[in-house]
């Protein structure tokens, strides 16, 4: 920075460096300091209409009355009466077709399935997993192993009134039995339903009364499938599937589905009459059928 | 400020070397000169190109307007073609291509795209020509601009910014015309049906052709457009523009008719007998004898003013002609082919044109995408089966509606359910569903199967995809 100002009269404010650049102390442009005013104009302006300033209970609420949440309510509710308007046909179809009707409708099917997908992460996921995968001792609602039936209805059955399983505890039995039985369970999940070594399970499995639900060769008859929901024990799906499958299934049978002792499995699907419209639980009937088992 | 700087006998701009050339500020209006001449003639042909913009719209194909952007229905159709967002890549290429061009046009030729095409400086070159028809010659122009308001002045105004305002909306019009069916739009406008969108770009559009062809005209070549700015890397000494022959020119001077002049002092004098024809005559205002400079958009339009005054001095044409610094300082220039930067340019520009080409040519009538769904990834089914669902979309880019068949293959025994028969389509539609494939576990090799899908279109078999997937088994 030189010491001495060859330019003392042009407003230089004296910082000049490599000879001839040197800072000059002009005021800004008109436009720029308008602009400049206008934006603290618009400050108080805005400081005025909408809630700005903190105060120790709050904050001030503005002339405007304008709330983040409000505004979000009232586009909701627009969102809402545009549904409500464009889609009216197919919600009034929902009211009044039966679900098997609705699955019928392809068109109406789909707009089901699209609108209750909500529906079912906030309800259903829970137990059943996203996209019905199932969870540890819930069941897959993907597959076409069904406890009480598959079909529309039954689906639609299910989620108005609820189910609760029933399966009798065969403590009385012993260990040892238990264990026999269950083996030729596994063996018969396996195709394996012949063998000799589980002979003494398959005695056992229709002497017992097991058979009287399940099914001589472990497929309820429809009438105890809908009744109580009877798991079909032959096609290697497990109702209960968490930890290894033979201790699984020798807690089953020792101590039932539903019973009055402290080690019995606890299965029970919830009603959701009252606590979703009539309409919302056919369009999850749908949703679930659809999911990839429904019959 | 300059005063007192000079005063403090400090530098001036020039001093250090910085070349200030007097450019139009737009203090003063130019109202350039209309000569003929073999440039004022190209100009013209070439403008014509623009042409295109005005009847484009109207062109049809099978009942269709050819060329739509169909923005609502995303999607650009061009002579029955129709493509979708999933091509747009092509519009990249298709971008570089010109910009590309552009560059090698600039590197060889100056600013070729300014001088004749742009569509700056034709719509000037039209608004100034009925200007001229209107208000006469700029000397008349000028007297015209000074005078006050009267009855013959209100009345030339009128109809000059009448016939501005009618092309500018013409060109609004036929702009919009590209994304709304142009009959439709006319019914829109004269029915006061059109969308607010609509109203809003005619009003825009309209409004900056007339102030940037009307009123802004040449300050937008000096001021607003970067092109004039970044010219400056894109030439080179063996760039031709217009260019005063400077030695052949100086010194300049009025032309002396007195013939006691000795041979000494008429040698002495250069073939410059400044006319100012070139100065006259030049859209942006400038001095061509003042060298290569950012304000000339090498319109060409000088060197036919010179030529004219050269022809009547019967002395050779081409005291200003296109020609680059090589050629002046003698220097032999490279064929043009041998030249790095048309060959990088055109190098570029070939593989851009190949990618076009390419895409064109692969641009399959009929594409799929299949999504596996992975939560759950695969159930078992009670029939000893396992099953995968998949989300298929199926993209028609035809104008015909397409009936596709669905299938799979790649395991024993695999089948697709939940698909009823045949998948229609609609024209320049995707069609989304969902698919559950089964396959018996038995036949699985291993945790994940390549599988294959298939959809083809049972009216025109040769429309067919086949999309390799996976097919998800248990690890067991």
């Amino acid at each position: 920075m030189a010491g001495h100002n060859p330019w003392p009269d042009e407003g230089n404010t004296g910082h000049i460096w490599d000879e001839d650049i040197r800072e000059l102390d002009n005021p800004p442009p008109l436009w720029w300091m308008l602009a400049q005013y206008m934006g603290f104009i618009m400050i108080i302006v805005y400081a005025i209409y909408y809630p700005t300033i903190p105060t120790p209970t709050g904050h001030t609420q503005g002339v405007a009355g304008w709330t983040a949440y409000r505004e979000y309510k009232e586009d909701f509710e627009t969102l809402n009466a545009y549904r409500a308007r464009e889609f009216a046909e197919q919600e009034k179809m929902l009211e009044e077709l039966s679900p098997a009707e609705i699955l019928k409708n392809q068109d109406l099917a789909v707009y089901a399935e699209k609108t209750s997908k909500a529906l079912f992460g906030d309800y259903c996921a829970a137990c059943h997993g996203t996209g019905g995968a199932g969870n540890p001792d819930f069941p897959v609602l993907a597959d076409d192993d069904w406890l009480f039936g598959g079909n529309a209805q039954t689906i639609y059955k299910t989620l108005v009134q609820g189910r609760k399983g029933n399966m009798p505890a065969y403590a009385h039995l012993g260990d040892e039995k238990i264990g026999q039985i269950a083996d030729y369970l596994i063996a018969m999940s396996e195709g394996r339903e012949g063998d000799a070594s589980v002979s003494a399970g398959k005695s056992l499995f229709m002497g017992s009364g097991c058979a009287g639900c399940h099914g001589a060769t472990g497929k309820p008859m429809a009438a105890m499938r809908d009744f109580m929901g009877a798991a079909n024990l032959s096609d290697g799906i497990r109702r209960f599937s968490a930890g290894d499958y033979k201790e699984s299934m020798i807690r089953t049978i020792k101590y039932g589905v539903n019973q009055a002792n402290e080690n019995t499995r606890y299965a029970v699907m919830p009603a959701f009459a009252g606590r979703l419209s009539d309409k919302d639980l056919k369009r999850l009937s749908v949703y679930v059928h659809r999911l990839g088992g429904g019959e | 400020m300059s005063d007192n700087a000079s005063n403090n006998s400090s530098k001036t701009l020039e001093e250090i070397g910085i070349e200030i050339l007097p450019v139009n500020t737009g203090q003063g209006k130019v109202h350039a000169k209309r000569i003929g001449g073999f440039f004022r003639n190209f100009k013209w042909w070439a403008a014509s190109f623009w042409i295109i913009l005005f009847v484009g719209p109207y062109m049809r194909w099978n009942g269709e307007q050819a060329i739509l952007w169909d923005i609502p229905n995303r999607q650009f159709n061009i002579f029955g073609l129709t493509i979708l967002p999933q091509d747009i890549w092509m519009l990249s290429l298709i971008l570089l291509f010109f910009a590309l061009l552009l560059a090698v046009s600039t590197a060889i030729a100056g600013r070729v795209w300014c001088g004749y095409f742009c569509f700056q400086t034709v719509w000037t070159d039209v608004f100034t020509w009925i200007e001229e028809k209107i208000e006469g010659q700029p000397h008349k122009r000028q007297k015209l601009d000074e005078q006050p308001m009267n009855m013959e002045k209100l009345q030339k105004r009128v109809l000059k910014h009448s016939a501005w305002l009618f092309i500018s909306f013409m060109t609004a019009f036929s702009f919009i015309a590209y994304f709304v069916d142009v009959f439709e739009l006319w019914g829109q406008l004269f029915t006061l049906t059109a969308s607010g969108y609509v109203w809003a770009e005619l009003l825009v559009i309209g409004i900056l052709t007339y102030l940037a062809a009307g009123i802004m005209r040449e300050q937008i070549c000096l001021w607003v457009c970067p092109y004039a700015r970044i010219q400056g890397a894109m030439v080179d000494q063996e760039t031709i523009m217009p260019t005063y022959d400077k030695d052949r020119g100086e010194p300049r001077g009025r032309l002396k008719r007195s013939k006691k002049d000795t041979e000494d002092e008429a040698t002495k004098q250069g073939d410059c007998i400044d006319c100012n024809l070139c100065v006259a005559v030049c859209p942006t205002g400038i001095d061509i004898r003042q060298g290569q400079q950012y304000g000339c958009i090498t319109c060409g339009l000088c060197i036919d003013a010179c030529d004219s005054v050269m022809d009547k001095l019967k002395k050779p044409r081409g005291l200003v002609r296109y020609a680059s610094i090589a050629d002046f300082a003698g220097v032999e220039l490279p064929p043009i082919y041998k030249r790095p930067r048309v060959i990088v340019y055109s190098t570029i520009m070939a593989a851009a044109f190949a990618g076009i080409l390419y895409g064109f040519i692969a641009m399959a009538p009929m594409t799929m995408n299949v999504l596996h769904e992975r939560n759950p990834l695969f159930v078992q089914l009670s029939t000893g089966e396992v099953q995968n669902k998949y989300t298929i979309k199926v993209v028609n880019k035809t104008d015909k509606v397409m009936n596709v068949e669905l299938s799979v293959e790649g395991i024993e025994g695999i089948r697709m359910t939940g698909v009823d028969g045949l998948i229609e389509v609609q024209p320049g539609n995707v069609h989304g569903l969902s698919a559950f494939v089964k396959a018996p576990k038995r036949n699985l090799s291993g945790e994940s199967t390549p599988i294959k899908i298939k959809a083809y279109n049972v009216d025109n078999p040769e429309q067919k995809v086949i999309y390799d997937s996976m097919f998800i088994g248990p690890r067991y």
